[in-house]
This record gives structure tokens, sequence and C-alpha cells, in this order.
């Protein structure tokens, strides 16, 4: 994976569409601009592959007219603002305690076997990264595997296989629960919905 | 247990539509408009009489949070800042209620801010929730569209305004004046109080924060009123609260119940009971990862409520329950919290940022058996550094889940230790 930073002067930057920018900048007082920080990144890094390159850093600097080390500072703090490329799939695995209880650690192997990746790796076509992040907030779907800005739920070491197959092959997947579960509901292994009345 | 009649989210398993269509079947924003038309501060007393406390782990009465705005609206506007940001391991209830009963969150975003006199409510909510988010931004056009809210809201006079914000993956924004500073488009690190937002928060302006679940049960109680919400759970614990079991059940899930429900009924009843039967049962975290845990005598009677769980030396938190059966390897499932801590701690205050790294180091020792009771002495009195000592509560979340581990199970780990000590020799 090439890691090393881009040149700027060989850089070619993404396509900004004003209109959604001052949409977003609309959200907050004209004269605390610097509010639409996070969302602004966030849009950049959608439009550059899902990283953020130092000219996008930079332009972003200028539209909300911030100095480019403040919106360095806010880039490197929040975990989900990549300052390396990740692959065209980022997959984020919980492996705090609620998902490791139900065993992520087995998640984890099934990425290991199927993509020979592990924690902050990129497969060699580009294809997929591995991040081990904290909590995702889904507990009671858990073990929680994140794809780009998919929660894949109530996984296990065959279904997450199977998952990462799909999209090897290019298959339809469905975000949600794999085993059939709308949402949080109690659900048990032989497909009944058991909600108490 | 609490009756189908009593439950506020009617469809927190989105087994019906989100859609405002369905939501207004389910009873939503019927007759806003006559609730807006209550003064101000009757509504906060309605607030307070019904005893509803904040859900987003603290426990503070939100009717007494809301009368600390200002009564008057000067030259500054008035804020509603609503907490989304919820990353606490073992709760998940906030996503339910964003992407399947929104329009509750909405109106109660609206009346909280007529409440408080606030014309503008940001919704902060976590960036990892990006298809919540769009949820939640499809539901704010609808209101929109229908005039629910906007200018002259619900054909109330009062115009309200109602942005989502994404964050970016910081547990530390769910910290409130973390959330401002991020919300303000800086580093999320917690300011020191006082001043209390409700006198300088969001741009320098009074702004109060709330949890989610606290906003979103707002409409319901005023609709049915603060005696109905105040006649259900316990006395100083009342109403209906959502539950998150997580971990070692049968049936993993989120529940509406009665506050003050017995832990073994919840589990048992809602959750099919934990994996291999109660005696399979080890300890239970009761309130998200920063309460210490309990082991299974107390889980055998513990009710569950802010007093009780505070009695019992823990706390109902947000209500995060994770279960541990009897196969859990008890310090590892600490040591990967204590990493979370480690990780999510904002770098502000010294002894919490050296401190959660010194904690998690000399814990995962603890685990790998290669240690010295020595080395738990040390790390208790570590915990006890950062306890206390910093801006914001993070470096006390980190340092109680070990303190509770130690409490219960230092016999256990000692002994563990030991034999990994004779085997060697």
């Amino acid at each position: 994976m090439k890691n090393e930073p881009l040149k700027a002067e060989n850089y070619k930057l993404c396509n900004i569409d004003r209109v959604k920018v001052d949409k977003i900048l609309d959200k907050y007082p004209s004269n605390r601009k610097a509010s639409a920080v996070i969302p602004l990144l966030h849009y950049v890094q959608k439009k550059s592959n899902g990283w953020l390159p130092v000219p996008e850093i930079e332009r972003v600097a200028e539209i909300l007219d911030m100095p480019y080390m403040k919106v360095y500072e806010v880039a490197s703090f929040y975990t989900m603002f990549n300052l390396k490329p990740v692959g065209k799939k980022l997959l984020q695995l919980c492996h705090t305690t609620p998902c490791w209880l139900r065993g992520s650690d087995q998640i984890e192997k099934s990425i290991y076997d199927t993509l020979k990746i592990k924690d902050g790796e990129t497969t060699p076509d580009d294809m997929f990264t591995l991040m081990k992040v904290e909590c995702l907030g889904a507990c009671v779907n858990a073990p929680i595997l994140q794809i780009n800005d998919d929660y894949y739920e109530d996984l296990d070491y065959k279904s997450t296989k199977e998952l990462l197959n799909k999209i090897k092959t290019k298959k339809n997947i469905k975000p949600g629960s794999v085993i059939g579960r709308k949402s949080s509901e109690p659900y048990d292994k032989n497909g009944n919905v058991n909600v108490t009345k | 247990m609490l009756q189908n009649k009593d439950k506020i989210f009617n469809n927190i398993f989105g087994f019906q539509s989100n859609k405002l269509s369905h939501a207004l079947k389910r009873g939503d924003w019927d007759k806003t408009k006559k609730i807006l038309s209550l003064d101000h501060d009757v509504i906060i007393e309605k607030i307070k009489k019904s005893g509803l406390r904040g859900r987003g782990g603290a426990g503070f009465s939100t009717g007494l949070k809301w009368s600390f705005m200002p009564k008057t609206l000067g030259e500054r506007p008035h804020y509603l800042v609503v907490n989304a940001d919820e990353s606490e391991p073992g709760t998940c209830k906030d996503r339910d209620i964003i992407r399947h009963e929104p329009h509750k969150l909405i109106e109660g975003c609206l009346i909280a801010s007529y409440a408080m006199r606030a014309h503008k409510c940001y919704i902060y909510i976590r960036g990892e929730f990006a298809n919540e988010a769009k949820i939640l931004q499809s539901a704010i056009d609808e209101a929109y569209e229908n005039k629910l809210i906007g200018n002259n809201a619900c054909k109330s006079g009062w115009d309200f305004d109602l942005y989502l914000h994404r964050g970016a993956g910081a547990y530390i924004c769910g910290e409130e004046t973390a959330l401002l500073e991020s919300l303000e488009g800086k580093k999320g690190q917690p300011r020191l109080k006082p001043p209390f937002p409700a006198g300088v928060g969001l741009y320098g302006c009074p702004t109060t924060v709330n949890n989610v679940e606290s906003i979103a049960v707002v409409p319901t109680i005023l609709r049915r009123g603060e005696n109905w919400f105040s006649k259900l759970g316990k006395e100083n614990n009342t109403g209906t609260k959502l539950f998150c079991i997580s971990g070692h059940v049968n049936k993993p899930c989120n529940v509406e119940e009665e506050m003050g429900i017995p832990l073994r009924e919840l589990i048992e009843k809602h959750a099919g009971g934990v994996i291999g039967g109660w005696n399979n049962l080890l300890a239970i975290i009761p309130g998200g990862s920063s309460t210490p845990m309990l082991p299974k005598q107390i889980c055998d009677t513990i009710t569950m409520d802010f007093d009780s769980l505070k009695n019992a030396g823990t706390g109902l938190g947000t209500a995060g329950v994770i279960v541990m059966d009897k196969t859990t390897d008890i310090v590892e499932a600490i040591v990967r919290l204590a990493f979370f801590y480690k990780h999510e701690s904002c770098g502000q205050c010294t002894p919490c940022r050296e401190g959660t790294g010194w904690m998690w180091r000399l814990l995962k020792k603890i685990a790998s058996k290669d240690a010295s009771p020595r080395d738990i002495d040390n790390l208790l009195e570590l915990t006890k550094q950062v306890e206390g000592h910093t801006i914001c509560a993070l470096g006390d979340a980190a340092a109680w889940p070990i303190q509770g581990l130690f409490k219960n199970f230092r016999d256990e780990i000692e002994m563990g230790l030991k034999l990994k000590k004779i085997a060697a020799e």
C-alpha cells in the first residue's frame, strides 16, 4: 500500500460542490463557520476515496477561514478521519468487551483467514483495509463489523467469511443483522421473534 | 412488569415504519400546539414533578437542569443540544430511538426548546451512525415540510430550527462540554466547570445538553400527565427506561421496562436468561462500561434503578447491562475496557492521559498472570491517583471498572497468579 504522503503538485483535488458546502454552512451562525469543520471533512473524505490528503485539509481550512493547523488538529483527533489511504472497503471491527464476549476474536480470525490482513493492513489489491475499533454502539447485536457506512450484525466465523466472499465476487449484500433479525428485538437461534407481551 | 399500555416507545424494534404518517398513528405530534400554549415554566415544573432523571448516565433531574436556564431571553440566544453521541460500551438504545422513533425525538426537541426559550437546537449524533443520521435527517425534513417545526412550529407562534450535526468518532464527545467544543469545530476536550453550560455553553450562550432518551420521553409525559409517569417505577426513580442487555444471554436485546425491575427478572423475562442458566452467571456490569461490576450474589436480588445500584457501589449509568457467564476471563474483559479508556482519553489532563495507559499495561500484565500481588496494589493505588483528579469523569470511568474487578475477584485473581508461579517453578 502506498503509505507515503502524496505530493501536492501532482495531486488532483476532488470536486467540491459549492451548493452542498453552503448547505452545510447554513446550519451554523455565519460568524461560527468553524462548526462546519467535521461535516466538511466528512464530505471531502468521502469524495477522496475514504481518506484525507493534506491538500484537501488545506482546502477545508481555506473554505472555513481557519488556520491549517486547527483543521489538522481536528482531522487527527477524531478516529473516523483517515490520514493514510485505505482500501475501497474499510472494515471496522469492534473489539470492546460486549463484542468480545460474543466472539469478536473469531471475526478477526475469519477476516484473516479470508483476506490475510491484520489490524491496520490493506489487501494488495487495495480492496479491503481492516481496522480494529472501539465500541460501535450496537452491543445487543454483537459482534459488529462496520463496512464503510453500514453495520453488519450478529456475525460469527462462518457468516463473516460468506459476507467477505460475497463482496469479493461483487455480489449484493444487505446491511444489518446476518441472521434475519429485524433490529434489536429478542431473537433466538430457531428464528422465532419472541417479543414479550 | 411494564404493561404494554404504559410503554412509551411502541416501535422501538422498527416493526412499523418510522415515517411521519405512521408516527402520527402512534400518537406522536398529537396536540403539540396545546402543550406549547402552556407557559415555559409550567412545562419545566411538570417535568420536575414527573421525577424524570437524565437517561445519559448521571441521573440528574431533567426538570431541575432545565430550570437553570435564564428565565428571560436576553441578547444571547438559548440553545438546546441533544447528545446522541452514544458510545458507552454496552449501550445502544439511542440508536433505536433515532432510527425507529425519530419523531418522538424531534417533537421532544421542540417542546424542550420551547420550555427553555431556545429557538435553535442541535442534535449531535456520533459519526459512525451514518445510516441513522440519514433516517433522522429525512424525519427532520418531513417535520419541516409539514410545518411541525420551523417558523411558527405547529402553529404555536414559536419559531424553532433543528439541525443535525455528525461527529467523527470520539467517545469523549459524549461529555457535555467536550460535545460543545466539538460542535464549535474544535478537538473534543472537556471544559472546566464552572461556568456551567446553562450560563456559558455553545458559542458562549446559555445551553442545555440532554440525552436522546430524556428528550424523546418528554412529549409522552406531557400528554399523559406527570402523575402517570411518576407512578411508574419507584420513588425518586420514576418512569420507564430502555435497557440494553448484551453479552452472555440467550437473546440479547433492547427492552423498555419500569425503573426498579429486578435485574434477574429483566434478564430472564426479556433476554432469554443467562447462557447455561442463572447459576452459570459470573458477574454483570449493570450500566455501561463505566459502572463497576456486580458479582452473582448481588445480581440475585438487586433492582435496576439509580438509588439501589448506587447503594450497591455501582450505578445505573446508561442501563447497558453486560452479562458475563462463568466461561468469561474476567480480567481480560476489563483489560478490553481499560484499553477502551486509554484509546478514548482526550489527552488533556495528565493523570488520565498517562494513567489510562498505565492502568491498561498493569492490568494486561496481571491478565497474563506474569505478575505479583504487589502489581495489584500498585494498580489500585494508580486508580486512586486518577480518580477525581481530572477535568471530566473519563478518568473516574476508567478507574471504576478496575476497582470493581478487584473488589469482587481479588482472591481468585491472586490465586491464579500463585498457581502460575508454582507451575513455573
